[in-house]
């Protein structure tokens, strides 16, 4: 049974009770405990079932390297599941459910998967579940969805804040144990900005529970001492709580910071995250432990014997009454010594070494503890719980030479350096032979922009071990004249690599030796993965799934690993690790997005009409970062009436458009018309000054990727029209001609867009409303079809455009950005004799579409080219050059199969269905269908009564009449004639009145 | 993330202020070139291990295009200039076979 000891904790403080629920039942911790440390002294050792065959679990560690006590914490919209308990810390209110379990913690069906284990080998999910197809549907989902998964979604918003902070120092410093203070103490007397974070909330790292002497003084002062000399350094920024994420090229670095997770409450962030750019990182991250592969090392009781200390020292918890230690290194020596100090039993120590001697050794062995060398354990006894340990020779098959009765196992089987945020940004490792861990090679360091390295690695995550060898390694970056801390060298038998025990298990024992807890990958399942010829590494991590998920192989990666290399007769750093990517451990989705939610995910532009649209029913619709008015609802309207209605007030009497979105870009200077004509499909220096040519741009693959009018100010000046959203890429398009292909050409361009509102005043009774408002002549002799004339309106300095994209008489009117809201007025005023009303976006694609006119993004998708579109028309002949004239000259663009823009009418008068295909006889190479042409605009035709389309189709203009079969989603077929795609006006007489 | 300095204005700017452009130094193939010409122009690109050269735009900056000239495989920066040059000047070419001797690209070394 876990419980609280009577003594001890040096982080607990036993005068502040505070009480949280696990799985609805009420227990009580100490201010000080994790959520982990906790339950165990609440007896409550149980905490979650293992993914795949649901076996009971325990917390095997003390860190964020656990990969078994994965937590449901909070509720609601504070809901987040997946949390380790043994980084989480408590709070008076904590709400924490086991996950994994259906339908309880105590009684899970689930588990009948752990029976059936050896159905379930390696890549049994690629091998299982492929036929029938219709049983994964039915069958094989539906059940592992339920029985399986790591934890729940979040169903609410997030209720919570979260923000970004961004950094520049000189030296960053990641890691507050004894090596990264060191490090932070010598950086800082280079002079230089120093930044020092610890994941945890307490410096220190393990020293202090090891109870090393530096200095002369405990570690515990030591620390403490060394925290204060550095707040006094104004050059020294402190966070713990802070985790080193991931560093990536040139120094940048992503922290993340646990601001209030450990105490909730409104208004303040719950994490920050740090963008940190730093001249100089320092990884002092240290070492994890790594278990021994033994069979039932995954059975409760059973515990890194670090973390067995960790419990005891820090949080006087105990794992158990008795507790045999296992390991193959003198560091779990310190554990015995710990809970036999703490009043607790120890029956033997087995350690797999043949003769082992060494200072913790010899102690161990002077307070009476009884170490069993060149032993191991054959298996842990017990299924929910340890209740002893079947001890045998380490060399051996598994033959057992003893049982001992015990209810908790404290297991090393020696330590990993934590070379993860070395190794982000290229940082290479080498197989420390002698420490049997891969460590930072110096030689091959991260380079940054210099080319020089800017990653150092110091302390355990370089390898060294021993407080003397840590504080050396990391007092290396000291400038000259700074005093180096000293600890007392120890005596240390080495490390013995122990990858299997026993040594010659057979098949029995390895299926039950467990090397990933996250995933419930075995010994017996990494062996059968190189059996069945995954030699790589990478590839055999993702067929078994060994290091995957959140503790993306923390414990498991390098006994793996070891055990693929011993499988494949290679050696393990030919082997290699897998890749190690960012962030170390993962960060909240709310932390990476910071400020950027909903209204301020992204700007929102409006036009300066956007006031008055919504004070007169518009139902919008976002256009990239616009929102303009889709249609505009009157009373008790739907929104199929409402483009019904303001088409056919458009057609009949006078409509209003806010164009303030459509781009406009000056383009000036003595080169400005032979620019156009490089970037425009048709001659535009021939322009004459007043006049307006519609214009096609191509990029130089020939496709067609934006339409506009181009009107000629001046000589020197053009102003070009672009598609809403259009602006800001085409403005960028001719700026890199410009400046990398003709930077010897005098063009100047600017884009003013959000200088002008434009507004669109469109209709037969059109003239008549601007005669009205008054000012300027815009009779047909005046303005004719595609000119344009700067003058007055109602008193205010306007640009006209007489140009349209409706097929109606039209008057596009551009004016300075501020007065747009006093002219709109003017004309909606003016309007209202003549009937005048708004049209939204909706009416203006049904406009257009019965006049045939393309729209850039229905009718082209980057692979249509003008000539698709029979806009031979507006392509020079005469120019030499144009971008995108070579390409439409290669064979494929010329080639006569292309398809080709029509009209398309259903004979039964309905709405196509939108990207629909004309279906041809036969079948391609992949068995679908042939196809011969799709739509690309569809619309209901108010003006007509009936669908109109267009659409490209093979040999389309050749087939005028011709009944194509258009597919539907609903498995049917519709039928639609080819028609010219000019529905309405065919002779253009109504704009050109 | 990488930094790279802007020749025009001077600023150290992160990679979150640039828009990448792709291979440096393209010569354009218009009317009249041969297919292959054309073909190499829009879509043959170097993809070296070492020294490279790229088109840059400050874009969230002065929004001037300029060329850096990299190792893809430290991400050393050998050295940022002007875009309105055709191939890459000398005092760059000399800064790489300062650090990379012998190192080739293209038709330059």
């Amino acid at each position: 049974m876990t419980t609280r000891l009577a003594e001890g904790g040096r982080l607990i403080n036993r005068g502040r009770a505070l009480e949280f629920t696990f799985n609805g039942k009420t227990m009580t911790g100490y201010d000080g405990d994790t959520l982990a440390s906790a339950l165990l002294a609440n007896g409550q050792y149980l905490m979650g079932r293992s993914f795949k065959y649901h076996r009971p679990r325990s917390v095997v560690a003390s860190g964020p390297e656990e990969p078994n006590a994965l937590m449901n914490l909070g509720s609601g919209a504070r809901f987040e599941p997946n949390q380790r308990a043994t980084t989480t810390e408590l709070f008076e209110g904590l709400q924490a459910q086991s996950q994994n379990h259906w339908p309880s913690l105590e009684m899970d069906v689930g588990v009948v998967n752990n029976y059936a284990a050896r159905f379930l080998p390696a890549g049994f999910y690629y091998k299982t579940f492929i036929h029938p197809r219709s049983a994964w549907k039915h069958l094989f989902e539906p059940f592992i969805r339920k029985s399986a998964g790591l934890g729940k979604a979040p169903k609410d918003r997030d209720a919570d804040i979260y923000e970004h902070f961004y950094a520049h120092v000189d030296v960053l410093v990641i890691g507050g144990g004894i090596a990264g203070l060191t490090a932070a103490r010598a950086a800082a007397a280079g002079g230089g900005e120093v930044m020092l974070i610890e994941q945890s909330a307490h410096w220190g790292g393990r020293a202090p529970v090891d109870a090393d002497e530096i200095d002369g003084v405990s570690a515990d002062l030591w620390v403490k001492n060394s925290i204060e000399a550095l707040e006094e350094e104004e050059n020294v920024r402190l966070r713990t709580r802070c985790m080193g994420a991931g560093v990536y090229d040139h120094g940048y670095v992503l922290a993340y910071e646990r601001l209030t997770e450990h105490a909730p409450q409104d208004g303040l962030p719950r994490h920050r995250l740090w963008r940190i750019r730093a001249k100089q990182v320092v990884v002092a991250t240290g070492a994890i432990e790594r278990p021994l592969s033994f069979a039932g090392n995954d059975v409760p009781g059973v515990m890194l014997a670090g973390a067995v200390r960790d419990y005891a020292v820090n949080w006087g918890v105990s794992l158990g009454q008795r507790t045999v230690v296992v390991t193959n290194n003198d560091d779990a020596y310190r554990t015995a010594i710990a809970l036999t100090e703490a009043g607790l039993e120890v029956p033997a120590v087995l350690d797999a070494r043949i003769a082992p001697e060494g200072m913790l050794i010899a102690k161990a062995r002077a307070l009476g503890i009884r170490v069993e060398t060149g032993r191991g354990v054959a298996k842990v006894l017990g299924r929910a719980r340890v209740t002893g340990v079947a001890v045998c020779e380490q060399a051996s098959d598994g033959t057992v030479v003893e049982e001992i009765q015990c209810d908790a196992v404290a297991m090393s089987g020696g330590w990993s350096p934590v070379v993860h945020l070395w190794s982000h940004c290229g940082g290479k490792l080498i197989w420390d032979e002698a420490g049997a861990c891969f460590r930072p090679d110096p030689e091959k360091a991260p380079t940054g922009a210099s080319g020089e390295a800017f990653v150092t690695a110091v302390g355990a995550a370089n390898g060294a071990l021993g407080t003397a060898e840590v504080l050396a390694d990391a007092h290396r970056i000291a400038p000259d004249g700074v005093k180096a801390p000293v600890a007392a060298p120890e005596e240390a038998a080495p490390v013995s690599p122990v990858w299997m025990m026993p040594r010659g298990a057979g098949h029995k024992l390895r299926s039950k030796m467990w090397l990933d807890y996250q995933n419930d990958v075995k010994v017996s399942d990494v062996q059968l993965a190189a059996r069945e010829g995954f030699e790589s590494v990478e590839h055999t991590k993702r067929y078994t799934t060994l290091g995957m998920a959140t503790d993306q192989g923390k414990l498991s990666n390098i006994n793996g690993l070891a055990v693929l290399s011993d499988a494949l007769g290679a050696a393990i750093p030919q082997v290699g690790t897998t890749t190690f990517r960012p962030p170390y451990t993962p960060i909240s989705f709310g932390s990476i997005a910071g400020a950027a939610r909903a209204e301020t995910f992204q700007p929102l532009r409006r036009t300066p009409l956007h006031g008055w649209h919504e004070a007169n029913g518009a139902h919008w619709e976002p256009v990239g970062q616009w929102r303009r008015p889709y249609c505009y609802l009157q009373k008790g309207e739907s929104v199929e009436a409402a483009v019904e209605r303001e088409v056919k007030n458009t057609r009949e009497a006078v409509g209003l458009l806010d164009a303030s979105t459509l781009g406009t870009i000056l383009a000036k200077g003595p080169d400005a018309g032979r620019f156009l004509d490089m970037l425009y499909t048709n001659m535009m220096s021939t322009l004459q000054p007043g006049r307006c040519r519609y214009g096609l741009m191509c990029n130089e693959n020939g496709f067609l990727m934006d339409d506009g009018v181009v009107a000629r100010i001046d000589e020197d000046t053009f102003l070009c029209h672009t598609t809403t959203g259009g602006a800001e890429h085409i403005h960028a398009h001719m700026e890199e001609w410009l400046q990398t292909e003709w930077w010897d050409w005098m063009v100047y361009t600017a884009n003013l867009t959000e200088q002008y509102a434009q507004i669109g005043v469109v209709g037969p009774k059109a003239r008549e409303v601007l005669e009205l408002v008054g000012g300027m002549d815009v009779s047909k002799e005046a303005m004719p079809f595609m000119t344009w004339a700067d003058g007055e309106l109602g008193g205010i300095n306007v640009r006209v455009y007489r140009i349209s994209f409706s097929g109606e008489l039209s008057y596009e009117i551009a004016v300075k950005a501020n007065h747009g809201r006093a002219l709109w007025d003017l004309i909606a005023e003016a309007g209202r004799e003549f009937g005048a009303m708004p049209y939204g976006t909706e009416a203006l694609h049904v406009l257009r579409a019965e006049k045939g006119f393309i729209m850039i993004g229905d009718e082209t998708d980057g692979t249509v080219i003008p000539q698709d579109l029979g806009l031979d028309w507006a392509i020079s002949k005469k120019k030499e050059d144009y971008l995108g004239k070579r390409a439409q000259a290669r064979a494929h663009m010329t080639d006569p199969e292309r398809w080709k823009l029509v009209g398309l009418k259903t004979l039964d008068g309905s709405v196509l269905p939108d990207g629909s295909y004309a279906i041809a006889e036969g079948q391609n190479a992949n068995g679908q269908r042939n196809v011969q042409g799709r739509v690309t605009s569809t619309y209901h035709s108010p003006t007509l009564g009936h669908g109109i389309a267009m659409g490209l189709v093979r040999h389309g203009p050749d087939r005028m009449g011709e009944v194509l079969q258009f597919n539907r989603t609903d498995g049917g077929t519709v039928e639609a004639r080819i028609v010219s795609p000019v529905f309405y006006d065919p002779e253009g007489e109504k704009q050109n009145v | 993330m990488l930094i790279l300095r802007c020749p025009y204005c001077g600023v150290m700017a992160d990679e979150t202020e640039l828009v990448p452009g792709g291979e440096a130094h393209l010569k354009r193939s218009g009317p009249g070139s041969s297919d292959d010409d054309f073909e190499g122009y829009l879509f043959h690109r170097e993809n070296p291990k070492g020294v490279h050269f790229e088109r840059w735009r400050h874009s969230a900056g002065c929004g001037k295009w300029f060329h850096a000239a990299r190792c893809t495989v430290t991400l050393e920066v050998f050295g940022t200039y002007p875009a309105q040059v055709t191939e890459p000047p000398q005092e760059i070419r000399e800064a790489i076979s300062s650090k990379r001797p012998g190192w080739s690209w293209r038709e330059y070394e």
